[in-house]
């Protein structure tokens, strides 16, 4: 459903192997430029703020797209002028990005900020959009156990991604050779943060312990060899298979899962 | 009675003094009364002579030392302060620490819990623990769980999905109470995003998947989870479940508060909740799925399961011995060594419960069983147990699910 007259920008960030910790395009930035391809086909535009000498770039542009717009900033600047500047004058109607990074700070602050600083909608866990008619966009937003609840967002909103979005298709050698790689010198703001606060790599996170708050022995022994049983659930016997079925399903409706 | 302990040093060493003339005499008054006494070092001391205890059914006095039975002899001093907890009283909160819980469900979840402990640590003595929430809920427990102040939402401008509304509300919540700090969920469902909206909304910068805070420095996992950033403790924070231990030995005032008039303004929503969309229960991976509804041995009608699957809207799961016999792929097994479910709501019907399976659905929340046997093991876990046949409740099931479809059913609740 590609549209012509759609302009969508996705913005793309260098990811991290999980286990290797290798350079590598972002798997949810991947889907933000795959979802991206389906709305507006090759023109989409992709943007990256950071070093454009990273070959782990190329990996988007191997996904078919011609060109890959880069404003220039050394490690530990902060993005997010430098895209609020680009994004008020590239009128775009769509701003595609990843939920979360894989490397820095990943708080996932940025689609929130872009969407504050540029006063327009934001759109979490978009999964697909489904029409786009006058200047409004209907779309799926995916919700945790894979439920789905379908929104209307007025035009230009940005949108963040996450595992629920289409799977990127994979890489071609040739195209991300070929691809364009446009850099343009932008000014450096320093983001404090990395100055005051400090990386390491992660601890693994306590154990919640069980502590038995018993008063005496007797109950502390109780409470360890007590097997798991639930305290008084409710028991009906020698009803009618009518009467048990309605009591499940008034339990039923008031968890709210029959729809 | 007073509380006051009185002790006689001298009919003390009497009756430890089995030679002593008045012996007998005061031991025998004694022992009417004075089954237990509160020893010098204010340990409480039992009499093994005394007349306690109670003679069993072949006539042998039996004693129970746990403490549950004591004859009728027993002073029950402090009884009826064991099972409730101390109140913790903020009268005068000198500063506010607000927390918007997630409410699943309409109830605190555990993530939530956490989240209160978590208040009430950077709350100490003089704060107040400031929870949010919005609109209906169905929580009883909030005195224990450790909310100071409580701030009902209520109103149809926050139902459904109204996240920019609910970010003028709290904005509203910070311009009247200032809190010191704002404490969200960093969960997926709503937290996580309403704390970075209200982060962006405020202009602070937030720590986020926050899993420990101490002595003001709080650890946050960064990146893709493989790095840890500490910072000092900002103004906002996004925790992960389990950063701190839920509140547990204190009660608290859950006292209402209002928002100030005029302080919640309407937005013009610029983006529109058009409902939830149905999905194919078939497809929800099963360790994910909210609603599962789980077949054993028990079923004996299987196309009849797989109807009321259908008919319910839920993910079909199913026991190991469903699933040897044939009747349930194998990806449907839940438990041990098939699938450990994280369902909100787990419909057991002819499962007998056996560790293995239980294990599998330790993290449901509400679960219901049918079973012909109500001393199994799955009746002990189900919130609610309906011991009849399979066959007939899945039917029945089915004919007032698809009456309430149609619009015939009536409200009895
Ligand atoms: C190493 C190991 C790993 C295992 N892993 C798993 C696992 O991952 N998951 C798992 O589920 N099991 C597992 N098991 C098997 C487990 O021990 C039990 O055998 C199994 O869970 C029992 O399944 P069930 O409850 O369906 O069957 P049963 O124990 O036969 O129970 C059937 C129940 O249905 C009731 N019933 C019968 N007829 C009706 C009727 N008409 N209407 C209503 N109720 C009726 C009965 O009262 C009974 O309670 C494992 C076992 C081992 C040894």
């Amino acid at each position: 459903m590609a549209d012509v007259s759609l302009e969508v920008i996705t913005l793309v960030s260098v990811g991290a192997h999980p286990t290797s910790g290798r350079a590598r395009r972002a798997e949810q930035d991947a889907r933000a430029v795959e979802l991206g391809l389906h709305l507006a086909g090759n023109r989409l535009q992709l943007l990256h703020a950071g070093n454009p000498y990273e070959e782990a770039l190329r990996g988007y542009l191997g996904m078919g797209i011609p060109a890959l717009h880069v404003l220039e900033q050394p490690k530990g600047a902060d993005a997010l002028p430098v895209l609020v500047d680009y994004l008020r004058e590239a009128s775009v109607q769509v701003v595609l990005t990843g939920t979360q990074a894989e490397t820095g700070e990943g708080s996932g602050m940025l689609p929130y900020l872009l969407a504050e600083a540029l006063g327009w909608p934001l759109v979490v866990g978009l999964a697909e959009v489904e029409t786009i008619e006058g200047g409004s966009a209907q779309v799926l937003q995916a919700l945790p156990r894979g439920q789905r609840r379908r929104l209307r967002v007025r035009l230009p909103f940005v949108a963040s991604v996450d595992n629920a979005a289409p799977v990127a298709r994979q890489s071609a050698f040739g195209p991300a050779r070929r691809g364009q790689i446009e850099v343009q010198e932008v000014e450096v703001v320093d983001d404090i943060l990395l100055s005051e606060s400090t990386l390491q790599p992660s601890r693994p996170r306590p154990k919640r312990l069980k502590v038995i708050k018993a008063k005496t022995a007797a109950d502390r022994f109780r409470a360890a060899t007590a097997k798991a049983s639930g305290d008084g659930g409710q028991i009906l016997r020698d009803v009618t298979p009518e009467a048990g079925a309605e009591a499940i399903f008034k339990l039923l409706r008031e968890e709210g899962v029959i729809r | 009675m007073t509380d006051i302990i009185r002790r006689d040093p001298r009919a003390e060493w009497i009756a430890r003094n089995r030679l002593h003339p008045l012996h007998a005499v005061m031991q025998a008054a004694h022992t009417v009364k004075e089954a237990r006494w509160m020893g010098p070092n204010g340990v409480i001391r039992k009499s093994p002579h005394a007349a306690l205890g109670f003679i069993g059914p072949n006539g042998i006095r039996r004693i129970d030392r746990s403490g549950a039975q004591q004859g009728g002899t027993t002073r029950r001093l402090g009884q009826s302060q064991e099972t409730q907890l101390p109140l913790h009283r903020v009268d005068e909160p000198a500063f506010i620490i607000a927390v918007v819980p997630d409410m699943v469900g309409g109830r605190l979840s555990s993530h939530d819990r956490d989240l209160l402990g978590l208040a009430h640590h950077l709350a100490g003595q003089e704060g107040a623990v400031l929870a949010v929430v919005f609109g209906e809920h169905k929580e009883t427990g909030f005195d224990t769980a450790g909310v100071d102040r409580l701030l009902q939402l209520s109103g149809h401008e926050y139902d459904g999905y109204s996240p920019e509304q609910r970010v003028l509300a709290l904005r509203a919540v910070e311009s009247q109470f200032l809190p010191r700090h704002w404490l969200l969920p960093d969960s997926r469902t709503g937290g996580g995003e309403l704390g970075r909206r209200l982060a962006a909304a405020l202009h602070e910068r937030p720590a986020t998947r926050v899993w420990q805070v101490k002595d003001g420095v709080c650890i946050g996992r960064a990146g893709s989870g493989s790095e840890d950033l500490t910072r000092a403790v900002p103004r906002l924070i996004l925790a992960s479940a389990e950063c701190a231990e839920p509140v547990s030995e204190t009660r608290h005032d859950a006292i209402e508060v209002m928002l100030g008039e005029g302080n919640t303004l309407r937005s013009l929503p610029r983006l529109e909740d058009l409902g939830p969309v149905a999905v194919d229960p078939a497809l929800i991976p099963m360790a994910e799925a909210e609603f599962i509804l789980s077949g054993g041995n028990g079923v004996q009608d299987w196309d009849l399961f797989h109807r009321a699957a259908q008919t319910l809207g839920a993910t079909e799961g199913a026991s190991r011995v469903a699933v040897d016999d044939g009747h349930m792929p194998r990806h449907r097994q839940v438990g041990a060594t098939g699938t450990w479910v994280t369902a909100r709501v787990y419909l057991a019907i002819g499962i007998s419960g056996a560790v293995q399976h239980l294990q599998g659905i330790g993290a449901c929340d509400k679960v219901i069983a049918v079973n012909l046997n109500a001393g199994c093991d799955m009746i002990k876990r189900a919130d609610l147990s309906v011991i009849a046949d399979s066959s007939a409740v899945l039917e029945a099931l089915i004919r007032l699910v698809e009456g309430y479809r149609a619009g015939d059913w009536k409200d009895v609740a």
